[in-house]
């Protein structure tokens, strides 16, 4: 874009927005690419994790641009919400919304912020410990201590509860967010049948995934 | 008090128009700037007067009672938009276009109008597909035609059911482009109250602001008025309900002279009435005569079955089926012009063979059409053309093709599916091809002050032809007045803006909220729409399919009357210096309440019967109406004199050169 | 059928308005739902009240004056209709109908039900146009064929009535839909193509000025749209912006 007004626009923000949605769903198929090699293989899995965890490209490169998007994702969202609420000061007494539009696409703010909570607890169990552990502590490098690590987070059912939770609301942001993206990138067109069924298979199946995967994870725990 | 001069060129027909642009005076771009034209309307005519005059670089007020330019009426025009194209190649030409609208007409418009009408008519396709209006287009990319009631080729463009919003919003947009260059100054939610004389000259306007009640002065070197027709008179018409004569009877009470009132379209597609409470009729596009088969039953008890819901029309065999049109004009059928046809259902339901509950409706039967439909889609789709379902649904969706957004509006409305059985329908006031008389040049005879789309009297005669009212808005306004206005405006390039703090703009105002005062503070007992509904009742009855001397006279008495009742005991809530739709309503309905009087007045006047106006003691014994040439021929223009009974006949006599004056037969 | 009928009532522009609850009786199915209005406006002014301050006109769902929410939901219950074409008989006997103004920052209230809508007209001054002088001058209609499917798309994207009921029922009160219908009718037809660039930037800037939310492609306006504008003309707007946006020349 080379305005450099583009994204204080609302339709170059809705577009930033879905750029970035589109990002994160592609990074969410290889997050679940990794996780359920837990499920089945801790071998598979450690390998895949130690290259995550110390490739230069995927620690510098990556990382920094998928915490960017996540955060970009997160800020534009909230002030897109604010500046959508002030669009209207005076709200109906009586307003039926179920009638014209899904529950998902008007509560996509309330699903955001519970991943957001949820953003905080993952990071609060994986990120920070791995960034203490690499490069604050400057431990020496343990290809294989990856699945021990994970498996030692899925003991308490709470928070495997709380990571069920966030994935079914991870799935009813997607139902809406993935058609949504591709909408607002201007793609409505004759492909948007199928692909609007791809959508809502993959906002199922990601999710599940991650269910699935912490909830083996916890019995292999226990 | 000027003589009536209709200024019509020298020279022969086809070469007027032409002639005469070559003629006039012209203002040179530099002194369009010093001039400000102010024009009443943004419809059809308005709107695309607005547009041009302000492209060419003159200063333009627009003033619309709506929230918007885009709402106006014109908005509604279904059917289509004629123009003289022969791109069928079916022998269209200017001269046939120009023949049909006079024939149409029942021979009472002026020749030279009509054939410069026929002539720019081309002219308003190319420039509305320029603007982007979205005309119906044939597989090949090129644009499509259809065929309208009254003439033998088809030369209507269309868009869908929706070609007068096609067109006013490309009327609109031209309008924006002007806007957004500053050159319009648009005024929304703007009554004009009055318009302001100095010295004999149109100099400007009066208006209300309809949000705040504020009074405003207008100054101008020009003023248009284009705020259509006066149909609303009726109470029940397919006009929108704000659709008024206040400005058009303003400029009349002013010195402009009102030109054959009686004149008025009943449209023959329309929904009929359904109860006391009915605040508007919805017309259906006359398109759809050309597919759908109007009837009644022959038999009387077969009527009283259907009335007393025991039988249904689809029951009634072929035989027992009175397709009165096809019947009594062999030659044009369905198709004939709206008078003859709105006429017939009248006569049909009057001898008791109407078929709802208040005998006023016939049907519309589109089952022919579909079979043939479906037949000819099985055909080239190589299916069994005998598979009666499969016929059934494919008919179907060619009539949904064409006509499924009236289709949908009938359902809406009525309840019941228009597939499956047929619409039922009758007549409704529609259009007025009478108003303010104008010259060539759309000039009133108060100079300065122009008229121009339904609010003038000029094209149509006594009866209006289908798809003939958006061709003429358009040419008014986009094609005609603008040159025309430059010949009088050359006069005023020295004159300077015109200052609104001079006694005339006093005085209007003083007068304009003089009577606003009196509505306010009247404290009657019965709310404005009270006495729009009496009148609408006189007006029906008595004003309108058919006419006598002695309904007439009555007629006249009782508006009279009715509007002596209305200052007395009409009661408009709130105050003037807010948003009042109730004191806007009834400022208009007070005007109409004259009107009407002029209207009767006009009616009895004209003892012939010709086009829309049909006088029971002028027929023949098959009960066609018989027009009189040797005694009407002429426009009935009346001047104002302080009562409606006291307004002055003015003739101008219509002069044919060019066609030879025959009886209308469509048989 | 006997109604209670519960109106959003507000003096003017500068006003705090109020719900106010009125009883209607002997309304019959056949009416519409601004007959309804009418007759309880009459009954209002004989007892020396004031009639309540609502938009209409043309009364055929075509001029797009006609707003309210009604029941929550811009005009109301029906599908495909204006508040004028909306007929009683989607009511029961001793129903509650609420009946609200269209809400939008953008749409400021004039006067009870009745609100301002310039804001889309504003839009269309910043570019809802061709450039074509109106001369008349201008080459035959058929000298540039259009496709039948792309004028067929233009038409439906041209029937926007402009009513506002797409801000009115989005909870962003976003005017994506009225702005995407307007610019897709001029970028599917040739002539339009020409300024398509200018067009949707301008006009896009207008309503962000004009203070719309933004859209979260909920769909709701396309539901309830009195003309079913699709969501397309949304989805074409964006792209036309994009490719506005990203062109190299500036």
């Amino acid at each position: 874009m080379s305005k450099s007004g583009t994204f204080k626009s609302s339709i170059g923000r809705k577009i930033a927005m879905a750029l970035s949605a589109l990002f994160l769903m592609i990074f969410l198929i290889q997050h679940l690419t990794i996780n359920i090699t837990a499920t089945f293989s801790p071998e598979t899995f450690n390998e895949l994790s130690h290259f995550m965890g110390t490739n230069p490209v995927v620690q510098f490169i990556a990382q920094p641009i998928l915490i960017f998007a996540v955060v970009f994702h997160f800020v534009m969202g909230f002030i897109l919400e604010a500046k959508n609420r002030q669009a209207r000061p005076i709200n109906y007494k009586k307003n039926n919304g179920a009638a014209n539009s899904s529950w998902m696409s008007r509560n996509m703010i309330y699903s955001g912020l519970v991943i957001l909570a949820f953003l905080v607890l993952h990071f609060i169990d994986f990120w920070l410990p791995e960034m203490n552990y690499k490069y604050i502590a400057m431990n020496p490098e343990d290809p294989t201590r990856y699945y021990e690590e994970l498996l030692h987070k899925f003991h308490s059912p709470i928070r495997v509860g709380a990571y069920v939770l966030a994935f079914v609301l991870l799935a009813l942001h997607l139902l809406h967010g993935f058609g949504s993206a591709f909408q607002s990138l201007g793609q409505n067109n004759k492909y948007i049948d199928g692909l609007k069924k791809f959508g809502v298979i993959y906002s199922i199946l990601i999710p599940l995934g991650f269910i699935v995967t912490a909830v083996v994870l916890y019995m292999n725990a226990q | 008090m000027a003589t009536l001069d209709a200024k019509i060129p020298k020279g022969p027909l086809k070469d007027k128009w032409t002639n005469h642009k070559n003629n006039i005076n012209l203002v040179n771009p530099a002194n369009k700037r010093l001039i400000d034209v102010i024009v009443v309307g943004t419809g059809l005519a308005g709107g695309s007067a607005a547009a041009t005059l302000a492209e060419l670089g003159y200063n333009v007020k627009a003033f619309c009672f709506q929230d918007s330019p885009r709402r106006a009426h014109s908005i509604a025009a279904q059917g289509g938009i004629n123009a003289a194209k022969n791109y069928q190649g079916d022998g269209d030409s200017i001269y046939r276009l120009f023949y049909d609208t006079v024939k149409g007409g029942d021979y009472r418009s002026r020749e030279a109008n009509v054939y410069r009408l026929a002539e720019v008519s081309a002219n308003i396709i190319d420039q509305c597909v320029a603007q982007g209006v979205p005309f119906a287009r044939e597989y090949g990319g090129l644009l499509d035609n259809r065929s309208f009631g009254g003439v033998l080729v088809s030369r209507t463009f269309y868009a869908k059911g929706q070609t007068g919003q096609q067109l006013l919003l490309g009327a609109y947009s031209a309008m924006n482009r002007q806007i957004g260059r500053g050159k319009i100054k648009m005024y929304n939610r703007h009554e004009m109250m009055d318009v302001v004389k100095v010295d004999g000259k149109a100099r400007g306007i009066i208006a209300r602001n309809l949000v705040t009640g504020e009074i405003e002065r207008h100054g101008a070197h020009a003023v248009v008025i284009a705020s259509g027709g006066y149909g609303n008179i009726f109470f029940l018409s397919t006009n929108a309900m704000g659709s008024n004569a206040s400005a058009a009877w303003k400029i009349h009470k002013k010195g402009a002279y009102f030109a054959n009132p009686c004149f008025t379209q009943i449209h023959p597609t329309c929904i009929p009435v359904s109860g006391e409470l009915q605040a508007k009729l919805t017309l259906m596009s006359e398109s759809l005569r050309n597919d759908g088969r109007i009837w009644v039953p022959k038999k009387k008890e077969d009527v009283e079955a259907i009335r007393a819901g025991k039988l249904r029309p689809t029951q009634i065999k072929e035989e027992d089926r009175d397709y009165y049109l096809e019947r009594r004009y062999p030659a044009f059928g369905n198709l004939v012009p709206r008078d003859v046809a709105s006429r017939a259902a009248k006569e049909r339901c009057d001898a008791g063979y109407g078929v709802n509950q208040t005998g006023e409706a016939v049907y519309l039967d589109f089952s022919s059409a579909i079979t043939r439909y479906g037949k000819e889609a099985a055909h080239v789709k190589g299916l069994n053309e005998n598979d009666n379902a499969l016929v059934q649904k494919l008919g179907k969706e060619v009539v949904a093709n064409k006509y499924g957004n009236l289709f949908q509006m009938y359902e809406k409305i009525v309840d019941e599916n228009p597939y499956e059985t047929p619409m039922m329908i009758y007549p409704a006031v529609h259009y007025t091809m009478g108003g303010i008389w104008v010259d060539y040049n759309l000039m009133t005879t108060v100079p300065g002050l122009y008229a121009i789309g339904e609010a003038n009297f000029s094209d149509h005669g006594a009866n209006r032809l289908g798809a003939s009212a958006l061709m003429q808005g358009l040419a008014d306004g986009y094609f005609v007045l603008p040159y025309t206005i430059g010949d009088y405006l050359s006069n005023d390039i020295r004159t300077g803006a015109i200052p609104t703090d001079t006694k005339e703009f006093d005085e209007a105002e003083k007068e304009v909220v003089d009577r606003l005062e009196k509505l306010i503070n009247n404290e009657g007992t019965k709310p404005v729409d009270h006495f729009h509904k009496r009148l609408g009742k006189i007006m029906w009855n008595k004003c309108g399919m058919a006419r006598n001397e002695k309904d007439l006279k009555s007629a006249i008495e009782e508006i009279k009357a009715l509007r002596e009742e209305f200052w007395k005991d009409v009661r408009v809530p709130g105050t003037r210096n807010e948003f009042n739709e109730e004191l806007a309503k009834a400022g208009r309905v007070a005007d109409f309440l004259e009107l009407g009087e002029l209207f009767a007045k006009d009616a009895l006047e004209r003892t012939e019967s010709c086009g829309g106006h049909f006088r029971e003691e002028s027929q023949t014994e098959e009960g066609e109406a018989k027009r009189d040439d040797e005694n009407f021929k002429y426009v009935a223009a009346w001047e104002y004199k302080g009562e409606p009974s006291d307004a002055v006949l003015h003739k101008e006599d219509l002069v044919y050169e060019n066609i030879e004056l025959k009886t209308r037969s469509y048989k | 059928m006997n109604l209670t009928l519960k109106i959003w009532r507000q003096k003017d522009a500068n006003s705090k308005g109020k719900m106010v609850d009125y009883q209607i009786s002997d309304i019959s199915g056949d009416m519409s739902f601004l007959e309804m209005l009418d007759v309880l406006n009459n009954q209002l002014i004989e007892k020396g009240e004031e009639p309540i301050a609502f938009d209409h006109d043309c009364r055929e769902g075509i001029c797009g004056m006609c707003s309210l929410y009604i029941n929550g939901e811009a005009h109301g219950p029906d599908r495909g209709v204006t508040t004028c074409q909306l007929h009683m008989r989607k009511f029961k006997d001793g129903d509650t109908i609420y009946i609200e103004p269209f809400r939008a920052k953008a749409f400021p209230v004039v006067k009870d039900l009745a609100v301002d809508r310039s804001a889309f007209d504003r839009i269309q001054h910043a570019g809802g146009y061709v450039s074509v002088n109106t001369s008349g001058n201008t080459q035959d209609a058929n000298a540039i064929p259009v496709q039948k499917e792309n004028a067929d798309m233009a038409f439906d994207a041209a029937t926007c009535i402009g009513c506002g009921a797409c801000v009115a029922t989005c909870k962003n009160s976003s005017a994506m839909l009225f702005v995407g219908a307007k610019v897709s009718q001029y970028a599917l037809l040739p002539q339009g193509e020409v300024e398509a660039k200018e067009r949707v930037q301008n006009m896009v800037k207008q309503m962000d000025a004009e203070g719309f939310g933004n859209c979260s492609n909920t769909g709701a306006c396309e539901v309830e749209c009195p003309k079913g504008i699709s969501l397309e003309n949304i989805a074409r707007m964006n792209r036309e912006y994009l490719k506005a946006t990203t062109s190299t020349k500036d």
